[in-house]
């Protein structure tokens, strides 16, 4: 058994936690999430860099949002998220423990925002060298090649809606695409509609977007649709100094106002 | 069964001369990063490099938008352009897999369950299937679980099986199946008797859907169950969506001032909104309610009202799930539970 193993089969033996939210090896080796209820399950664990999915979207799950003796297995993805989810009141403090790991891989116990927050202050939070260049490659494009590019991906979308279910900052009831009186963005999965969700769905995410690229990879179709709320964290960055899942505290580009704000995109 | 051979380069020829007859030909084309079924204008933008293609068959009989009337309100009168079955095209669909192909059998037996849908019945009427054998599989892959084989030829109006020389053995399913090999008549030859099962990728039969058939039923009111076999679901549509026998649809009206047009478009069991009903009640209120629906729909429902299993066991819905909720394991954890 290796240490995160050892550690949920204490937590669980212990009896002060029932539930760990984690990784396991799925079809293929592939990671997926796991519930562990049972310390004799906690073999199943694995932490390692298949483990890339951000899984903080099951902390408000209903099944578990009340459970107060769950521990999260968070890699730097879900660490943010959970930042964020707490300065968006979605999470509360105190109704879970998270599990990361220091550079070494020693286990971290992180049992409160405030020390969430401070270890998040440690990461790195800039998009990754392959990002970067997907990011620079599409602002490279003339408008005409832009366009063409984003008509193409977004012919393609299904509206699966599994971008929206992967992530974490998605947590409303009722999104606007199921609202229809009246009907902002079209059903039907063709190229327009499917602009209009993944526009309205970034512009919804600005300054919240905390680019874990979850939507991305949860894509069946591979859209890089990423790098729609990646623009608008890096615009959240670059004009307001917002920088999403580092702060406990509700600051996002649009939740306040500060009166030295630039308007000069207002026109 | 008649078997045939058809050589590489015949094959090539077969494809040219239906795209230059002016048969709309869909076939698996590599399209950015993903294989997918897409109409084809040459030979050359096919590819056999897939275990399954993302998306299933059948989008050529169920596409995922079908506008089904235009209307337009003019000083209080209505007019309405009804459907154009002459818009439906002839069309040959090829590197169909023998799980997709008899997708088609289950899809069938839903549009055609209580009231034929006309759309659906012409749309596939004219599409003629030329299945592909599959010579590999992955871990997804289990049609040997729910009663079908890497080189069935159920479904498919003529099945093609690849050879190791590249040729292709030919094997004649149906009428419509006979009828293009006779209108192309001199690009098939003798078969030339080469053991098809030897070409097959072996797939293992980790289960067996009957068991699963047996025991769905009495799982029904184990909420404790579900509930935690659904943990993992995030509610997406993913594998509705991507499923070859999965049937559900909304109905959308599109309109822009007086005008606009009725469109049937895909719905999926696993969204929050299905049947969430106008007074707010939701009979299927929370995840594990919607992922037995799934599968009561395929293992239970399906197979007791239209004597068919609602899954071919191609594993697309397990590929493009985010979280890796395996059908195939579900399966088990019924069987097993």
């Amino acid at each position: 058994m290796n240490n995160l193993q050892q550690k949920a089969q204490q937590l669980l033996e212990s009896g002060n936690y029932g539930l760990i939210v984690g990784y396991e090896k799925g079809t293929s080796g592939k990671a997926r999430p796991v519930f562990i209820r049972k310390a004799e399950h906690a073999s199943k664990l694995i932490f390692d860099e298949s483990c890339d999915q951000n899984i903080a979207v099951y902390l408000y799950r209903q099944e578990i949002k009340h459970d107060k003796k769950k521990v999260i297995v968070a890699n730097h993805h879900t660490l943010k998220s959970i930042v964020e989810l707490a300065a968006e009141n979605q999470v509360f403090d105190g109704d879970f423990m998270v599990l990361a790991f220091a550079g070494n891989g020693d286990i971290i116990e992180l049992n409160t925002f405030e020390e969430i927050e401070k270890h998040v202050a440690t990461l790195y939070h800039g998009l990754t060298e392959a990002e970067a260049a997907m990011m620079k490659k599409i602002e490279d494009m003339s408008l005409e090649d832009r366009w063409a590019f984003w008509e193409n991906e977004f012919s393609k979308c299904i509206k699966c809606y599994a971008c929206r279910a992967s992530c974490p900052m998605c947590y409303c009831p009722t999104c606007t695409v199921e609202i229809n009186q009246p009907q902002w963005i079209s059903v039907p999965s063709h190229t327009l509609g499917n602009l209009e969700w993944h526009v309205m769905r970034a512009m919804h995410l600005a300054g919240r977007c905390v680019t874990c690229g979850q939507c991305g990879k949860a894509c069946p179709l591979e859209l890089p649709i990423q790098l729609l709320t990646y623009k608008v964290a890096l615009d959240s960055k670059q004009f307001f100094d917002s920088v999403a899942g580092t702060s406990i505290c509700a600051d996002n580009a649009l939740a306040i106002f500060k009166p030295e704000d630039h308007e000069n995109f207002i026109r | 069964m008649e078997r045939k051979l058809l050589t590489k380069d015949s094959y090539r020829s077969l494809i040219t001369k239906l795209i230059g007859q002016n048969y709309q030909v869909v076939a698996p084309v590599k399209k950015d990063t993903m294989i997918d079924f897409l109409k084809i204008s040459s030979f050359d933008e096919i590819t056999e490099d897939y275990i399954v293609t993302v998306s299933s068959a059948k989008t050529v009989a169920f596409p995922r938008n079908e506008k089904l009337f235009d209307y337009e309100k003019q000083n209080k009168k209505l007019t309405q352009q009804d459907y154009d079955f002459d818009s439906i095209p002839q069309s040959v669909l090829i590197g169909v897999r023998p799980c997709d192909a008899f997708g088609f059998h289950s899809l069938s037996s839903i549009f055609c369950w209580d009231s034929i849908d006309k759309i659906y019945t012409t749309r596939l009427e004219r599409t003629t299937i030329i299945g592909l054998s599959c010579n590999k599989s992955d871990d997804y892959c289990f049609c040997t679980s729910t009663k079908g084989s890497p080189g069935s030829t159920a479904g498919s109006d003529i099945l093609l099986t690849k050879m190791t020389d590249g040729n292709y053995i030919v094997e004649i399913v149906t009428e419509k199946g006979a009828k293009l090999v006779a209108d192309f008549s001199d690009l098939f030859t003798a078969d030339g008797g080469v053991d098809k099962e030897s070409l097959l990728a072996k797939v293992a039969a980790n289960f067996n859907v009957d068991d699963v058939l047996a025991k769905i039923n009495s799982k029904f009111e184990d909420e404790a169950f579900w509930t935690e076999q659904a943990m993992r679901c995030i509610g997406c549509g993913a594998c509705a969506y991507v499923c070859p026998t999965c049937a559900c649809f909304d109905i959308q009206d599109e309109s822009h001032g007086g005008k606009g047009h009725r469109v049937r478009c895909w719905e999926s069991c696993g969204l929050s909104l299905f049947t969430l009903h106008t007074s707010g009640h939701n009979p299927r209120e929370n995840q594990g309610q919607r992922w037995r629906q799934r599968l009561m729909h395929k293992f239970s429902y399906m197979p007791d009202r239209l004597n068919t299993i609602g899954c071919v066991g191609c594993g697309r819905c397990s590929r493009a799930c985010p979280v890796d909720m395996n059908i195939a394991e579900h399966c088990m954890s019924i069987i097993e539970n």
